[in-house]
């Protein structure tokens, strides 16, 4: 069974199609990465998936029960987190306390939560910076603060919208690697909206593309990026020869 | 009560909800186009109040006149104001912005309260108990003058945002500021020149009703309280909203003063302000959120 | 528990605890029955704002009518005692009630309905002056003319009625100020006080962790409230009288935020600190007015207002950090 089913789905915003009856499956350990051009619906997608809104025609399903037009909340409770496109932190607040807030929901009790987020912060290399206030950390950093946050809710899916922007090729190439060691040590399915395709091709297991909203090439990476609608639509031809 | 009765009450109260409406539109107008919340609206009223009765005291200007150089004073008050103290607080948290405005109007309300003390202030017109009769109807003549000032003030300020270069260029700022900016309108200069009108607008509210009601610092809070609901109630952003939030709630008043008790006329508009806060919260004419 | 949440403070920071907590017990022994009345304010004021402060500085809510909840604690069980002799002690419990209904059914409108930020702001302005008017008209507590309790010379020490003299309502303040703090520093730390906090910051990003933000809020709004109604009840027995137009007025919901926003809102020691920031002041501003000749009503609270607006502009987020800052007493990461 696949641990996220999205069936048919789509979400139309007053007239405007931004999701065109999308249909994908991510299976448990995949890292599913949702690539093409800006406007072609894929955070709406995310926003779908983690009940920011409900789609308006079609179901989405984790580990076989409905989730569309759930609350977020219940939906991390369930098992999926997600970060955001704009990072955001919570500004007032020092790193370890971020990463607590994401910890203390599985946890008994808050001193388990800071352990965890400790351990979190530690892989993610952030330990040093624990006690800072988020809004002083750079860029690279509050991304890391976004995965680790995600991450500390324990998830069994995570999804990560764009986490690799604005990154020099240093930044991305440490979170590739921190990403591919959570999805082999601790089965953590991962589903990334990308468009630094270094990272896709290093990381992701299956490639699903969307374009207008809806889908025009799914499949491994390396057949994804020879399909000539993908070329024609968002790749180019230089970024892949 | 017989129907004549309720006419009259009615009249009434549509005859002052023109003048509330007239303060409400100002606060809309500022909160739609800076997007502070002018908590120190009703103080500003109360503060041409008293310009005002000192003018009559003093000049014997009639209020109702007074109306114009008054609004001509307090745009200028409103112009500094918003360059020189609400211009800085725009980039800061609302929470901030409306504390700020909340300090301004304790200030300006015990500055009136130790200038004039708390005892009101009563103008005694040549025409203040004058009336018309139409058939079995009594009309107020100091009503009715105060009115035709107030729709007269509105006309005009609506007349300028349609119809004039500067006009059409604070509704684009309201509309959608980053396109304001981007086609390169001076977004400070209208800030201020929207403030100066919003004040404008409570500072000829205040002198009108000098001629409708004693003057007295307390009046200032509830005034406030009284725009806020209006321009909920009629839709935050829209002028339209405010003068029919303000009929709407002159016309409420009145029939709750007259078929309940004066006192409870605050508590009827209340009620209404949280039923539609809960039914309809972007307001009769306002937009919703998306 | 108690232990636990202090356990981060620098050990500087602890000496100055104790020392200020030794010279607050032993005040009654040295000042006089003045300072010991505005004492008793200040404690009351640290109190209050401290209530207040959770619904600002934890949960992000700003509340402009929280004498709602004042009033309603006085009210209640002042005329639980008039009325049916029901002591304060037990009466508080009626009191409290009171608030939480209230606050619940204000709640529930504003979060049902998504009401946020200034709309939030104005239904609790809008709340206080309903409660403002309609005491106004309740012949049973005395209407607007006021309402009184009885206060007889031999009564003066039954502190199951809450009658004593200066001294007892010294320690009473100061034991709900000292427990107010203790609380909020054991929330701070606790899962809803974190979640109180994820919500003040970014309620979507909160969200997204799993927390439920409407519940974290009611919640915080309720303990708010009952707070706030315990202190109603302190002020109707240490007064003795009530009149709407005071205990449910703007100004009241002003006064009770004054403290908390000078001190520093969202940290522990702002609304204390703001607390004895502004005895004095008040003090000095009526000693200094009264001898330059301005002592007009109103002039106290207009240099307040200035205050208010001066610390806004330049001190935003309060007195407090910045004296922490100086006295260097930081506290250690968890």
């Amino acid at each position: 069974m696949s641990l996220l089913a999205v069936d048919g789905v789509t979400k139309r915003f007053r007239g405007l199609v931004a999701v065109d009856n999308v249909s994908l499956a991510v299976e448990p350990g995949a890292i599913f990465a949702i690539i093409g051009p800006n406007g072609a619906g894929k955070t709406t997608l995310f926003n779908l998936i983690a009940g920011v809104f409900a789609p308006d025609v079609g179901a989405i399903t984790f580990a076989g029960e409905p989730i569309d037009g759930a609350a977020p909340e219940h939906i991390c409770q369930l098992g999926i987190a997600r970060t955001f496109q704009i990072v955001r932190p919570f500004p007032e607040l020092t790193v370890i306390e971020n990463a607590a807030i994401g910890s203390m929901l599985r946890a008994p009790d808050m001193d388990g939560a800071y352990a965890r987020a400790s351990e979190i912060l530690r892989r993610l290399d952030l330990w040093d910076r624990r006690a800072r206030k988020a809004h002083e950390l750079t860029l690279p950093d509050r991304k890391r603060l976004e995965v680790a946050r995600a991450l500390a809710t324990q998830p069994k899916l995570l999804l990560l919208d764009e986490v690799m922007a604005g990154l020099r090729p240093t930044e991305t190439d440490r979170i590739v690697k921190i990403l591919r060691t959570l999805n082999a040590e601790e089965n953590i399915t991962i589903l990334m909206i990308e468009h630094v395709m270094r990272a896709v091709m290093a990381l992701a297991t299956h490639v699903h593309v969307l374009h207008h909203g809806a889908t025009i090439a799914e499949g491994t990476p390396a057949e994804v990026t020879r399909d000539v609608r993908v070329i024609e639509s968002y790749l180019g031809a230089e970024a892949i020869a | 009560m017989t129907l004549s009765l309720y006419v009259e009450v009615l009249l009434q109260g549509v005859l002052t909800g023109l003048v509330y409406g007239l303060m409400a539109l100002g606060l809309s107008v500022i909160f739609g186009v800076v997007r502070v919340v002018n908590f120190a609206h009703g103080e500003f009223a109360v503060l041409a109040m008293y310009a005002t009765f000192v003018l009559f005291t003093l000049l014997h200007i009639d209020p109702i006149l007074a109306a114009i150089p008054v609004a001509a004073l307090f745009f200028f008050v409103g112009w500094l104001l918003q360059r020189l103290v609400v211009q800085p607080f725009i980039v800061r948290p609302q929470h901030d912005q409306f504390i700020l405005l909340v300090g301004l109007a304790i200030v300006l309300v015990n500055a009136l309260l130790m200038t004039f003390g708390p005892d009101s202030r009563h103008t005694n017109l040549a025409y203040s108990y004058d009336s018309w009769f139409v058939g079995p109807i009594i009309v107020d003549k100091v009503r009715a003058y105060a009115a035709a000032a107030a729709v007269a003030i509105t006309i005009a300020l609506l007349a300028f945002f349609r119809f004039t270069l500067m006009g059409t260029a604070i509704r684009a700022c309201a509309d959608n500021l980053t396109g304001a900016a981007v086609v390169g309108l001076d977004i400070k200069k209208l800030y201020a020149l929207t403030f100066g009108l919003g004040l404008a607008c409570a500072g000829a509210a205040g002198a009108i009703m000098v001629a409708l009601t004693d003057v007295t610092p307390m009046l200032a809070p509830s005034f406030t309280l009284l725009a806020f609901t209006i321009v909920i109630i009629g839709g935050l952003g829209s002028m339209a909203g405010a003068l029919l939030g303000g009929l709407l709630i002159g016309v409420v008043e009145a029939l709750a003063s007259a078929v309940i008790a004066p006192s409870m006329k605050s508590m009827v508009s209340f009620a209404l302000l949280v039923v539609v806060l809960a039914l309809r919260p972007q307001g009769l004419l306002g937009k919703a959120a998306t | 528990m108690i232990a636990q949440a202090f356990a981060q403070v620098s050990a500087r920071a602890r000496v100055l605890i104790a020392a200020f907590a030794i010279a607050m017990l032993a005040a009654p022994l040295f000042l006089d029955r003045y300072l010991l009345s505005v004492l008793v304010l200040v404690c009351l004021a640290a109190y209050t704002g401290q209530a207040w402060n959770i619904l600002l500085g934890f949960a992000g809510l700003l509340s402009l009518g929280h004498a709602l909840y004042l009033g309603l604690g006085a009210y209640v069980s002042a005329a639980l005692y008039v009325h049916y002799g029901i002591g304060p002690w037990l009466g508080v419990f009626p009191a409290i009630a009171a608030c939480i209904v209230v606050a619940t059914l204000l709640g529930w409108l504003a979060f049902r309905f998504r009401i946020e930020g200034v709309y939030f702001a104005l239904l609790t302005i809008a709340f206080a002056e309903v409660a403002r008017i309609g005491f106004d008209h309740i012949a049973a507590t005395g209407g607007a003319g006021g309402f009184f309790l009885p206060v007889r010379s031999e009564d003066q020490s039954q502190w199951w009625n809450l009658r004593g003299g200066p001294t007892f309502f010294y320690y009473l303040a100061l034991l709900l100020a000292a427990a107010a703090f203790v609380l909020c520093a054991i929330l701070r730390r606790s899962r809803v006080g974190h979640s109180w906090l994820a919500v003040r910051e970014d309620p979507e990003a909160a969200r997204a962790l799993g927390i439920d933000v409407n519940r974290a809020r009611m919640s915080a709004l309720l303990l708010s409230a009952a707070m706030t109604g315990i202190a109603g009840v302190f002020q109707a027995f240490y007064a003795n009288n009530l009149f709407p137009s005071q205990i449910f007025d703007i100004s009241r919901s002003i006064d009770i935020i004054l403290a908390p926003i000078i001190g520093g809102v969202g940290t522990l020691f702002g609304p204390i600190l703001g607390a004895f920031v502004l005895a004095p002041l008040g003090e000095v501003l009526i000693s200094l007015t009264g001898a330059i000749g301005l002592n007009a009503p109103g002039t106290k609270a207009l240099f307040f207002g200035l205050f208010l607006m001066a610390i806004i502009a330049g001190v935003p987020s309060g007195l407090w950090p910045r004296l922490a800052g100086m006295l260097r007493l930081r506290s250690a990461p968890r």
